[in-house]
């Protein structure tokens, strides 16, 4: 027998939790959450350092912390969680096919589906280091959940890859167990993390941050034994004669985060190359009618309060799909285009008609950039112009869309969002 | 007098902020393009503090650790002090957020607590 649901949302991370929270308080009368993991809280369970929920909860918590406050949320009547339970396919009719060792193989038909699977990183083999494939080559999450989880120690000398914020953490990590991190390498001129994290994981330890630098061989046939690192030149290529040797038994991989849209791309839901994720309208609908989706499986975000915020909101459109029985918005549905050092936006399109005040548009630039106007415009014509003092590919950008700039827009207008000069 | 380089750390701008102190009291803070720079410039000078975390072993429960932290942050200077009363401490299951897993840490007046949830 299939069994029905409201709202049946895949992953139950901080983007899943939030979303069921959210329907809940919207009037969604059942909530199923699919979690392939044995308890709740995703990828939060790991990241046991301080810094989120400043935004969120006005406080600064520990990624536990904050998953626990969630998991407290989503306790009650009305959102039921499925631990332990991997969902193998949902197709165009929102029937979703998962599996446990309780229930076996089973099929859930639901009013509206959330996409929360969140995101993987990129591994080695997405990268084309030469040299062996000796043990100690670790991807940073992979590294991170070996020590704060299982509690064991992946290597005693370090060098990291890659200045993402996980990296970063885990140059600290790696510190404070004792271990020597020799330095952290990025190929590009600047850092993709944050700058406290800089400062407070590199700097406090005096741990050389290699800007234009990258991995260029890795020595050591059963374990690391070296890892050479080369500078880079504005093509990105190895500059020849600046490579320099570090005896080491580790290798941690901050490279960078995919998200993780298998399911989406068997069930036919339109992908971004840009972001990896979903193309969604104002409303985080997919391309499928009654499809939503949020959090690192959308796009890849910098701050968890941030996708806790998009959570609730696909959370809330989600309910209303179901409420209003999938009657889309009435009116134009416009396409964004990115452009002039914008990257990608969220959404893709607008329908003005459906378009929440103050709804977000998120994007990510594609270099640093000082002193430039974000401008939204329809049909070339600007309808809002925000001065920033700065950009960086490495943190997020929101614009609070209004209604009113598009009460002009036709069939057939066009949003682009781009840089200008001020 | 004497200068220390910061980069502050309040924003992406990240500006690169020279503290100029004499007989140990901040005289000038420069390089800040905000009023944050330079609040930030004399307590990273003055007295800087961070909030420690880390894990201890669990015992009796199914999991292998316990992640834990400051319950409030502490001297710069005392993270490595902090870190070193916490070897051999373990924390028995069940275990919630907020129980305090080592007191009074490494003479810093602040416990260590819990921040999860272990069965």
């Amino acid at each position: 027998m299939t069994e029905r649901y409201d709202i049946v949302i895949i992953g139950g991370g901080p983007a899943g939790l939030a979303a069921a929270v959210a329907a809940r308080e919207a009037g969604a009368g059942s909530i199923l959450v699919l979690e392939r993991d044995t308890v709740l809280g995703g990828i939060l369970n790991q990241c046991i350092h301080n810094g989120f929920g400043l935004h969120h909860f006005g406080e600064e918590l520990t990624g536990p912390e904050y998953a626990g406050r969630f998991a407290a949320q989503v306790r009650g009547p009305g959102i039921e969680c499925r631990c332990g339970t991997m969902v193998l396919a949902f197709g165009a009719g929102r029937t979703v096919t998962a599996v446990n060792d309780r229930q076996g193989l089973f099929t859930v038909q639901a009013g509206a589906i959330v996409l929360a699977m969140g995101c993987r990183e990129r591994p080695r083999g997405a990268l084309n280091i030469p040299g062996f494939r000796p043990a100690g080559i670790y991807s940073a999450g992979t590294a991170q959940r070996l020590i704060n989880i299982e509690g064991k120690l992946p290597g005693r000398e370090a060098v990291i890859l890659g200045s993402g914020d996980i990296g970063l953490i885990m140059a600290r990590r790696l510190t404070w167990e004792g271990c020597r991190v020799h330095a952290v390498a990025e190929l590009m001129p600047y850092s993709g993390g944050l700058k406290r994290n800089i400062v407070q994981c590199l700097d406090d330890y005096g741990i050389p941050l290699l800007l234009s630098h990258t991995v260029v061989r890795i020595e050591g046939r059963e374990r690391v034994q070296s890892v050479t690192v080369a500078a880079v030149g504005p093509d990105r290529a190895p500059i020849p004669g600046t490579e320099k040797a570090y005896p080491c038994d580790t290798l941690l991989l901050s490279v960078g985060l995919l998200p993780e849209n298998e399911l989406s791309r068997a069930a036919g839901v339109d992908i971004s190359p840009v972001t990896g994720g979903p193309t969604v309208n104002e409303s985080l609908e997919t391309s499928l009618p009654g499809v939503f989706a949020c959090g690192n499986v959308l796009h890849v975000h910098d701050l968890v309060d941030y996708v806790s915020e998009e959570a609730a909101a696909a959370g809330r459109h989600a309910a209303a799909y179901v409420r209003q029985g999938g009657a889309g918005a009435a009116g134009p549905a416009l396409p964004v285009r990115a452009q002039n050092g914008v990257r990608y936006t969220v959404p893709a399109v607008i329908r003005p008609a459906a378009l929440a005040d103050k709804a977000p548009l998120r994007f990510r630039v594609d270099n640093v950039y000082r002193d430039k106007c974000v401008t939204v415009a329809v049909d070339g014509a600007p309808v809002a112009r925000l001065r920033r003092r700065i950009l960086t590919p490495g943190e997020m950008e929101t614009v609070p869309l209004q209604r009113q700039w598009f009460q002009n827009a036709g069939p057939q207008s066009r949003v682009t969002v781009s840089l200008e000069e001020v | 007098m004497e200068t220390r380089e910061l980069t502050c750390i309040n924003c992406p701008m990240g500006c690169q902020l020279t503290v100029t102190l004499e007989n140990g009291a901040v005289a000038k803070v420069a390089g800040q393009t905000c009023p944050r720079g330079e609040a930030y410039a004399r307590t990273e000078v003055t007295a800087p503090v961070r909030t420690v975390t880390t894990t201890v072993p669990l015992t009796g429960g199914t999991a292998a650790t316990v992640s834990v932290k400051t319950a409030a942050p502490v001297p710069k200077g005392k993270v490595f002090a902090v870190l070193d009363a916490l070897k051999g401490v373990t924390a028995a299951a069940p275990v919630h957020i907020g129980d305090v897993v080592l007191p009074n840490a490494a003479g810093t007046g602040v416990d260590i607590v819990a921040t999860c949830e272990r069965q």
